[in-house]
């Protein structure tokens, strides 16, 4: 039904977009495929009518159109579910999907019952049970994410865009968002689905297209191909998806854990009792879907929040009350899970960023004053080991890609004299070539014998990555288990249930340490 | 991308910086030109020609003469050090509206001062009479710096009471224990200052405080963008959370920050009582402190920006009267132009549609977020 042709955007210094050709038919989920920046979000901005194309043309139904603003779009059935929802919190689900389209009774007043039905109506079709009246504020994620696919279905959409849409959702949301689009489908919906996670496309497309660089580089059928052929297309080169992490050579416990109880915001503890070890040249991983109170674990160790008790250890010293900069200066690196609110100064440039919590003592600064040269001599080093693509060192560090954000951050924490390192979901949100780059990365820093402690929400990366696995659940450590002979269902039943309903008996955690 | 770097990336960077403001002051000046031809029938009869007449008496009052040019420094230096009292507030994520204030404490402190050392050595009162005043500004910044950082009352909030305080503080003083006594007193006021009355320096009135205010722009742009305190708080001003995270410490940062604005401003207070009006009334009708908010905002919370917006306001200011007595256009046209060169400024989006400006440019939303920013938000975290 929808047909792109030669579509080309040139933007300043660069080609987002060089001929590209896409065909998506009714009843088709089609994937787009490609690292960020590819050119994917440039593709569908076009067909919304955010941007307007140097060349080529679109065809719906075989006619060409010309898409100017998304009010065109929308009246041409094209509607768009992005990333970050387009909702009014503080509105009710109806409100939010009516507006704009309000059906009216008489000149002034909104058919509340009308428009009450027609909900509850598109509703039901899925079987989601919702309540028109309810604030959007106050709906989950994934809910708020449903509201959003009615808005367009309410506005008569025939093309679904949907831009990365699990990338804020939970596994089981996921599975459940999955199903709605296979839904849409046998209906005869066309979806184009926009994502970076491989098995995500493999799971749920009909066709995968592939952008690098602006250029579709290949398409696929998703039953004639597998992850690494997929990776290798999207990164232009053949790419280790799962890092040979090697022997690990463990040595004497360097950052300790006992006992420790930590309280949230709102004074619930959601921590408790929580005891490990991570020793000198090791990786000890702790998976848990999120929530179950690796975020505070992970404040507390690093000194960001209170632990209300218990201790934490470095090397030989209590550092359990010392702030981030005592931490810092005894080796303790932390990559934090949310660089835009603590990693880094999004407005200031890159050669700042990579001194963040370096740049008060030599050589950055004597005294009061900054030391500007040693700084930029320092940022034009680290810009090239660790290969942060930035037109220069000066550019805000914002206006940099999500993966080379992230090379700033590991930048300025894998530098130096390490006795641990903190890695908090570290490849959150990143390409395939980014994540392979920092999981090597920390391997290498594993290998020169810092104790390093990874909490990710990815179960493939805690296995991937660790040497010992702890999983938490609802606060508890529950479990520690071998990395070598770890086993993906063992853990996520452990995540999922604390390992009470019975299938696995966790060691205790003198036999895993 | 299209990125300069060196000379070539910084002049980028500061023309699209300073872009927003120059266009603001062009369309100021037009919608005041037309204001004028609109309303020329009530003055001389209908002009079509009248924004030339004033326009040009207003520049020739400014900078036609020594004095005029002596006129436009003295009535921008205060506005340079108080508008740097507010911008760097704004860089440290703190909307400072208390500039007022801490001038009015600033002045009464360096006032106390003046008139006790009344007969002493102007070697000895001057600097003292200064310090005072940079002192009391201090005071008045730290309180509410303070209770940002420590309860989490908003500044907004704080320092509009507190420039209350100030307004009563100065009246009950001045009208009270420092009423002066001498023949020249004919209504609530000190004495004259005569000890720590600053020396003119240039033309008739160029005293001591214009290179005071011409001195503070490169220490304040030092210390903002070269030193490693300037970084703190730059870096608290636009993401505590990261500032925390590296070893920062966002409430001594707070703290500093309002405690350097009140100095500033306090500075501003000083000068000006003790170098332009040299006596202190009981009810100071003075409006520097706010106008010092309109001259942060147009020079873009930049040290730089905040002196050449000074000088602006400062011309304008000085080229009032001529334009009055020769154009008989009132004087208070000025604070029209001041007020709409703001409007603009705000509401950017009208100016970029209007112009058809796409990219270039940097808009002035960090400022004005924090201007909006929620008062319910902790400061503290």
């Amino acid at each position: 039904m929808l047909e792109m042709r030669g579509i080309t955007k040139r933007y300043p210094g660069v080609l987002a977009n060089d001929g590209i050709d896409l065909q998506v038919r009714e009843g088709e989920i089609h994937a787009l495929l490609g690292e960020n920046g590819a050119g994917k979000s440039t593709l569908m901005n076009i067909l919304y009518g955010l941007a307007v194309p140097d060349a080529g043309e679109i065809l719906i139904d075989g006619k060409s159109v010309e898409i100017a603003s998304p009010h065109d779009a929308i009246q041409r059935g094209i509607s768009m579910v992005h990333q970050h929802f387009m909702l009014v919190p503080v509105l009710s689900v109806a409100e939010n999907i009516l507006l704009g389209e309000e059906p009216m009774a008489g000149p002034v007043f909104v058919d509340r019952a009308a428009s009450h039905r027609r909900i509850r109506e598109l509703g039901d079709r899925f079987g989601w049970q919702i309540d028109p009246d309810k604030p959007v504020g106050s709906l989950s994620v994934g809910w708020q994410q449903r509201v959003e696919i009615l808005k367009a279905l309410y506005r008569n959409a025939r093309l679904l865009v949907l831009d990365e849409p699990t990338a804020v959702l939970t596994p089981q949301e996921t599975t459940e968002i999955f199903g709605v689009l296979r839904k849409l489908r046998t209906e005869g919906y066309a979806i184009i689905f926009i994502s970076h996670k491989l098995y995500e496309v493999l799971e749920v497309a009909d066709t995968i297209t592939v952008i690098r660089r602006g250029k579709v580089v290949g398409s696929r059928n998703p039953k004639e191909t597998n992850e690494e052929d997929l990776a290798e297309l999207m990164v232009g080169r053949e790419v280790e998806l799962t890092v040979d992490r090697g022997e690990s050579k463990p040595e004497q416990p360097m950052l300790s854990v006992a006992n420790l109880t930590v309280r949230d915001d709102r004074g619930n503890e959601v921590v408790h009792d929580v005891s490990f070890e991570v020793r000198a040249g090791e990786i000890f991983g702790i998976a848990g879907v999120a929530g179950n109170g690796q975020d505070e674990l992970v404040e507390a160790i690093t000194g960001l929040r209170h632990a209300s008790s218990g201790t934490v250890r470095l090397g030989d010293r209590d550092v359990t009350h010392a702030s981030p900069r005592e931490l810092h200066r005894l080796g303790l690196a932390f990559v934090p899970g949310d660089r835009h609110r603590f990693g880094m100064v999004l407005s200031f440039p890159v050669t700042d960023n990579l001194v963040l919590n370096d740049y008060y003592h030599a050589p950055y600064a004597s005294g009061l004053r900054r030391n500007d040269e040693a700084i930029a001599a320092y940022a034009k080093e680290a810009i090239e080991k660790y290969d942060v693509r930035t037109p220069s060192a000066d550019v805000p560090a914002g206006t940099l890609s999500g993966g080379n954000q992230q090379k700033v951050v590991v930048a300025r924490e894998f530098e130096g004299e390490l006795k641990a390192l903190v890695l908090d979901q570290p490849t959150r949100g990143l390409d395939v070539g980014s994540i392979e780059f920092i999981h090597r990365q920390a391997i290498a820093r594993r290998d020169t014998g810092v104790a390093t402690l990874l909490v990710s929400a990815e179960l493939d990366e805690v296995l991937e990555m660790s040497d010992r696995i702890g999983v938490m659940f609802r606060g508890r450590l529950v479990a520690v288990l071998d990395g070598r002979t770890a086993d993906k269902e063992d853990v996520g039943l452990l995540m999922a249930t604390g390992g009470r309903e019975g299938g696995v008996q966790p060691q205790t955690l003198e036999e895993a340490s | 991308m299209s990125e300069r770097t060196g000379f070539a990336g910084w002049w980028d960077r500061a023309r699209a910086v300073a872009m927003l403001p120059l266009i603001s002051i062009v369309l100021a000046l037009v919608f005041g030109a037309v204001l004028l031809i609109v309303s020329s029938p009530l003055i001389n009869g209908w002009d079509p020609l009248l924004p030339f007449t004033a326009y040009r008496a207003l520049a020739e009052g400014a900078f036609g003469s020594v004095n005029g040019l002596v006129n436009t420094l003295v009535n921008a230096s205060p506005l340079v050090l108080a508008g740097l009292a507010v911008g760097i507030g704004f860089k440290g994520g703190l909307f400072n509206i208390g500039a007022q204030g801490q001038f009015l404490a600033g002045a009464l402190c360096a006032t106390i001062v003046a008139i006790a050392l009344n007969s002493a050595s102007p070697l000895v009162a001057i600097p003292l009479s200064i310090l005072a005043g940079m002192v009391g500004g201090l005071a008045w910044g730290f309180i509410p710096g303070a209770l940002k950082a420590f309860t989490g009352a908003h500044e907004v909030v704080t320092t509009i009471m507190l420039n209350f305080v100030a307004i009563q503080l100065v009246s009950w003083v001045i009208s009270g224990a420092l009423r002066g006594t001498g023949p020249a007193v004919t209504f609530a006021r000190t004495d004259p200052i005569v000890a720590a009355s600053l020396p003119i320096v240039v033309g008739r009135s160029g005293h001591l405080g214009l290179l005071l205010a011409a001195l503070a722009v490169p220490i304040a742009w030092w210390l903002l963008f070269r030193s490693t305190t300037g970084f703190e708080i730059r870096t608290v001003g636009a993401n505590p959370d990261a500032a925390r995270y590296a070893g920062m410490h966002p409430r001594w940062i707070t703290i500093l920050t309002m405690s350097l604005c009140g100095l500033l401003a306090g500075l501003a207070g000083a000068t000006e009582v003790l170098g332009e009006v040299r006596y202190m009334p009981a009810s100071y009708g003075t409006t520097v402190g706010f106008d010092a908010i309109a001259v942060a905002l147009l020079g873009r919370a930049h040290p730089v920006g905040i002196l050449f917006a000074g000088l602006l306001f400062g011309a304008m200011q000085a080229g009032a009267g001529l334009m009055q007595s020769q154009a008989e256009v009132p004087v208070q046209m000025v604070g029209v132009l001041q007020a709409v060169i703001l409007f603009f400024l705000a509401a950017e989006i009208i100016v970029r549609r209007t112009l058809r400006i796409r990219t270039a440019g940097t808009g002035v939303s960090s400022e004005l977020q924090t201007v909006s920013r929620s008062y319910g938000e902790q400061a503290s975290r």
